[in-house]
């Protein structure tokens, strides 16, 4: 440390944010909070729920697509799709590097004393393959839109109930998360440096701006919506919950 | 007429040391932190160092960190603040005397990029040059920038892990965006950015974008478009492979 830095006093704990106007353990405590208890509980549905999660015309995004076999937990076959894309998504890194890492907790917070930093230049340098995993995750989407539209149809009858609202509004929010993804937006146009010499570009990229600008909201709304309609078909593929909601 | 009594505590030292000196400030509506410590330099402490200059949000001079969190002291109302307010230098850079910091490091790495690179068909080119709105509505946000240096302040790696020498900072990262995106510019700073720039060493926590008093988005629309560049040429062996067979057709 230079003289210079340690003439000055530290930072004062607590404050809030002028910003943000929240108090800068607010972020974080809220990162660890949700994004630890999902992890937890994808953690309990993949690898020791041997059931998959299919209940008359509803398949759960954990499930889909359902693998043959029982050898291995059916999610286990899919949840390192969604898993790859949201670890290695630009939003994520700013969720978990700051909640779990603490790289930085807060801005301008006082950070534990460990070994060197390395950025994303080491360990973390996989996430500069981002964009494949988006490759594998529009396969998965477009798979979650026929799920979706099948549940539409049960038993030779037109059929909607809650879980095809759930899965509709999860496709949807899914849709937006992926199609606003920061991989995505260089990709369809980001990557010229001429943007008016290319009008299909350019509009598709004003386009996705429009869905990157919400990034973070898209990310952890589709994250509680894929929450919700696991567990509501989980529960009625385990018969914890009555469903009189469909015939 | 005076509203309100503030405690400001500023700090007051020189490399040597130093400790924080509270002073009381009346306040008038409308007052910020600048007019407050500029207050202080008039009524209580004449020998008391600050930079300013235009007041206005617009020169990016008065930076400092105000009860903690960076940010430029004519922009910050001191309704915003309780009743005692605490105004430090910035903590990347070195010390020169009470809120006074040497920024001079950021002068240096700016001296390191490519500047400006048209290509030999423009330059022979006699017309003026045409460039189209939309390629000037992405590249104006970043010229923007008051070099306020908040975001080279509040960036942890600066920060925190002083690694001056691995990373040039949120600042230096859209002053190559701001290149890189131009339509007329022909330099490929992919190889700088990966190097000595160290795009690598952000990890995308956003502080800097919470801090920029221009609210230019830099992690969104520099950091992380130039990340993806990069990722173009080091990390996608798909684009790779394409563009030796394009070559190879050629």
């Amino acid at each position: 440390m230079s003289v210079a830095q340690a003439a000055r006093p530290p930072r004062p704990a607590g404050l809030q944010n002028p910003y943000s106007r929240l108090p800068d353990w607010f972020y974080p405590a809220n990162v660890v909070f949700w994004l630890g208890l999902f992890s937890l509980y994808g953690i309990l549905v993949t690898f020791f729920d041997f059931t998959p999660a299919h209940f008359g015309p509803y398949l759960s995004p954990f499930d889909s697509p359902e693998v043959a076999g029982r050898v291995l937990p059916p999610a286990l076959w899919v949840v390192w799709v969604p898993f790859g894309f949201r670890l290695t998504c630009y939003y994520y890194r700013k969720a978990y590097f700051r909640g779990f890492l603490w790289h930085p907790r807060s801005c301008a917070a006082t950070e534990p004393a460990r070994g060197t930093y390395w950025g994303e230049t080491r360990f973390w340098i996989f996430n500069n393959l981002h964009r494949f995993a988006m490759y594998v995750t529009v396969v998965q989407l477009a798979i979650l839109w026929l799920d979706m539209v099948n549940s539409f149809w049960y038993r030779g009858h037109i059929h909607f109930g809650l879980g095809t609202a759930l899965m509709l509004v999860n496709v949807v929010c899914l849709s937006a998360y992926t199609f606003g993804c920061h991989a995505f937006r260089h990709l369809v146009g980001g990557n010229r440096d001429c943007l008016s010499c290319y009008r299909l570009q350019y509009r598709l990229w004003k386009g996705v701006t429009v869905l990157n600008v919400n990034h973070t909201i898209w990310a952890w709304v589709s994250m509680f919506t894929v929450w919700a309609t696991d567990l509501y078909i989980r529960l009625l593929s385990h018969g914890l919950i009555p469903h009189g909601l469909w015939s | 007429m005076a509203d309100r009594t503030v405690k400001l505590s500023i700090f007051r030292g020189d490399p040597g040391g130093g400790d924080m000196v509270t002073y009381e400030v009346p306040t008038q509506e409308g007052m910020v932190v600048l007019d407050a410590v500029l207050w202080v330099q008039s009524h209580r402490a004449p020998d008391l160092a600050v930079r300013w200059n235009c007041k206005a949000a617009k020169c990016g001079s008065c930076s400092a960190e105000i009860d903690g969190f960076p940010r430029l002291m004519c922009k910050s109302p001191i309704d915003e603040y309780g009743d005692e307010i605490s105004v430090r230098p910035m903590h990347t850079f070195p010390l020169i005397r009470d809120l006074v910091t040497d920024v001079s490091w950021n002068y240096e790495v700016n001296k390191r990029i490519q500047p400006f690179t048209p290509s030999e068909a423009d330059l022979a080119d006699p017309q003026p040059w045409r460039m189209q709105q939309e390629d000037v509505d992405r590249v104006i946000e970043f010229r923007k920038c008051i070099e306020c240096f908040l975001c080279q302040d509040v960036c942890h790696v600066l920060r925190s892990h002083g690694q001056k020498d691995a990373f040039f900072g949120p600042r230096f990262m859209i002053r190559i965006a701001s290149l890189e995106m131009h339509p007329k510019d022909a330099a490929d700073r992919r190889p700088l950015l990966r190097g000595e720039a160290g795009v690598g060493m952000c990890n995308i926590t956003k502080c800097c974008t919470e801090v920029c008093p221009e609210h230019i988005h830099i992690t969104d629309n520099g950091i992380i478009p130039m990340k993806e560049r990069m990722a173009d040429l080091y990390f996608d062996p798909l684009r790779f492979v394409a563009g030796k067979l394009m070559r190879g057709r050629e």
